[in-house]
């Protein structure tokens, strides 16, 4: 029948287990830089890879032409990262297939993108996304998301482990955020207009060896991929290894 | 035991008086409460969480990857640790995949005797596809299919706990050296090693090699010796590495196995000057 169990406490379970919880991410530093001109645009990133204090690997492509003249980069949890592109890349080639080769707009693939990274909401893709190429009127254009899918075109973005000490030069020099007419006193702002691709490369390569003086996770070599109505180039410009 | 209902009982009878479940409908009068009814809560069987995620038990330690000119060079100890004791000194961490891959595991044995069975399964699979040929399992497909399974595991949190170097040749046939984790993070080099050797060996083999692209002027000897100084190495300071270990060399010939590869020119001659914690000198 129903006995009683004793009225101490001898029989309750009280060696509930200290969880040591596995940790799904990790971060693999790397910082990325995207700039959109009048008819240009450009996605630079530096090439090392780390973990912890570790570098893994000096040169570890996480830049992308996905298809299309899209330019594409998920920096943060490299796992996550490559994961977010290939998705894409392969809905992307699905697009095509189902629309007789129909060319897919930088427009609709951050849409697209948005969904991906929004789909796992609560198990985010850790890393900051950016894609550049070219809208439908031919000017640049770069796109930005945040982990879950937030997006907004912009002129400019950084992201990933230097993306605080890019952000405010770009501020400074893309977009002319505190920069004033000579002879004004402050009072008239200084015009914006749109940079050429060369002044573009300077910036972006400025930005990088800065970047590296002073940030330990950047560094071992800068990949720019440059988007222009002839299609998509590439250039390599070694950084500092230390 | 046997309870007798007195008649003052029977008018109670309808409540359970078991400490732990007090108040409750009586079983003997109701029946076993239905547990299942709303998802309630069942102590006895909720009080241990849902458990995935183990922690390595038995483990292996560092493995090692150099390119060189004709191929790569792979090396791995054949220790099994169960924690701090040396509990297994004859397990095999590098297994060859296909006619010309190999995959090097360190971290959990039994999550990479899993492993074993899943790529034996993935060769048994392309047998059937063109093996003498141009598109035969090489390298970067065994990679690639290792990634997937490995980030698949880690998105249901409940990863293979390893780290793994897959060597052999890209599809241009050049060789091939990659990594990969229980995350499913991945990155290639033309030196690598896992777990402890990625402080004390890549130091060592970076020498040789300072810049990835120049693996294309290294010798076959000039890669073992390193090797076999980092396996020294790795002997003197890493607590769970062993004294005998495997070195495979893959390249045109095919695939090397050289078995109870011994560490060589070992100098314990520091050891007798050491006092107490070895700060001191005599």
């Amino acid at each position: 029948m129903n006995s009683t169990v004793a009225s101490e406490y001898s029989s309750e379970i009280h060696t509930t287990p200290i969880e040591h919880r596995f940790n799904p991410y990790s971060d693999n530093g790397g910082t990325v830089l995207g700039i959109a001109g009048k008819d240009f645009a450009v996605l630079a990133g530096d090439t090392r890879q780390v973990e912890g204090y570790s570098i893994n690997s000096r040169y570890e492509q996480k830049i992308f032409n996905v298809g299309d003249d899209i330019v594409m980069t998920a920096n943060g949890f490299a796992a996550d990262g490559s994961a977010l592109i290939d998705r894409f890349r392969n809905q992307l080639k699905w697009y095509k297939f189902d629309h007789n080769n129909k060319k897919l707009s930088v427009a609709s693939s951050a849409r697209y993108i948005r969904h991906l990274l929004y789909s796992k909401r609560f198990f985010p893709y850790y890393v900051s996304t950016l894609i550049a190429g070219l809208d439908d009127e031919g000017k640049g254009c770069v796109y930005s998301f945040d982990p879950v899918g937030s997006y907004e075109r912009e002129q400019c973005r950084a992201g990933g482990a230097a993306a605080s000490l890019i952000m405010p030069f770009l501020d400074n020099q893309v977009n002319f955020k505190n920069q004033y007419q000579p002879g004004s006193d402050g009072t008239e702002k200084k015009p914006l207009r749109y940079l050429e691709l060369d002044e573009v490369l300077e910036l972006v390569k400025d930005a990088f060896s800065s970047a590296t003086e002073r940030h330990i996770q950047v560094g071992d070599g800068l990949e720019i991929f440059i988007v222009t109505k002839e299609g998509v180039r590439t250039e390599y410009y070694p950084l500092k290894r230390d | 035991m046997v309870t007798v209902r007195s008649e003052s009982n029977l008018k109670n009878a309808t409540m359970n008086h078991d400490p732990f479940a007090w108040g409750r409908p009586d079983d003997n009068v109701y029946g076993k409460y239905n547990q299942s009814i709303a998802q309630a809560k069942n102590n006895e069987l909720d009080a241990f969480p849902k458990m995935h995620t183990q922690q390595p038990i038995i483990t292996g330690t560092s493995v090692l990857g150099i390119k060189y000119k004709n191929g790569i060079i792979m090396a791995a100890d054949n220790i099994g640790s169960y924690g701090s004791l040396l509990r297994f000194s004859n397990i095999e961490r590098i297994i060859k995949v296909g006619s010309e891959t190999v995959v090097g595991v360190s971290g959990d044995i039994s999550d990479f005797q899993q492993l074993e069975r899943i790529l034996e399964e993935l060769v048994i699979s392309e047998e059937n596809y063109d093996n003498q040929g141009e598109n035969n399992l090489r390298a970067p497909h065994v990679h690639e299919y290792l990634t997937r399974v490995l980030y698949n595991r880690r998105n249901k949190m409940n990863p293979l706990w390893n780290s793994i170097i897959v060597g052999g040749f890209d599809n241009d046939k050049t060789p091939f050296l990659k990594y990969i984790d229980l995350l499913g993070v991945t990155y290639g080099s033309s030196t690598l090693a896992t777990g402890f050797g990625s402080y004390l060996a890549i130091p060592l083999l970076r020498k040789l090699i300072p810049d990835d692209k120049d693996y294309s002027n290294i010798e076959e000897e000039d890669a073992k010796k390193v090797i076999q100084e980092c396996m020294r190495v790795l002997f003197y300071r890493d607590a769970r590495s062993g004294e005998k270990f495997t070195l495979v060399t893959v390249n045109d010939e095919g695939v090397k196995f050289e078995k109870d590869v011994e560490v060589t020119g070992q100098s314990w001659e520091f050891a007798k000057n050491l006092v107490g914690y070895g700060s001191k000198q005599l």
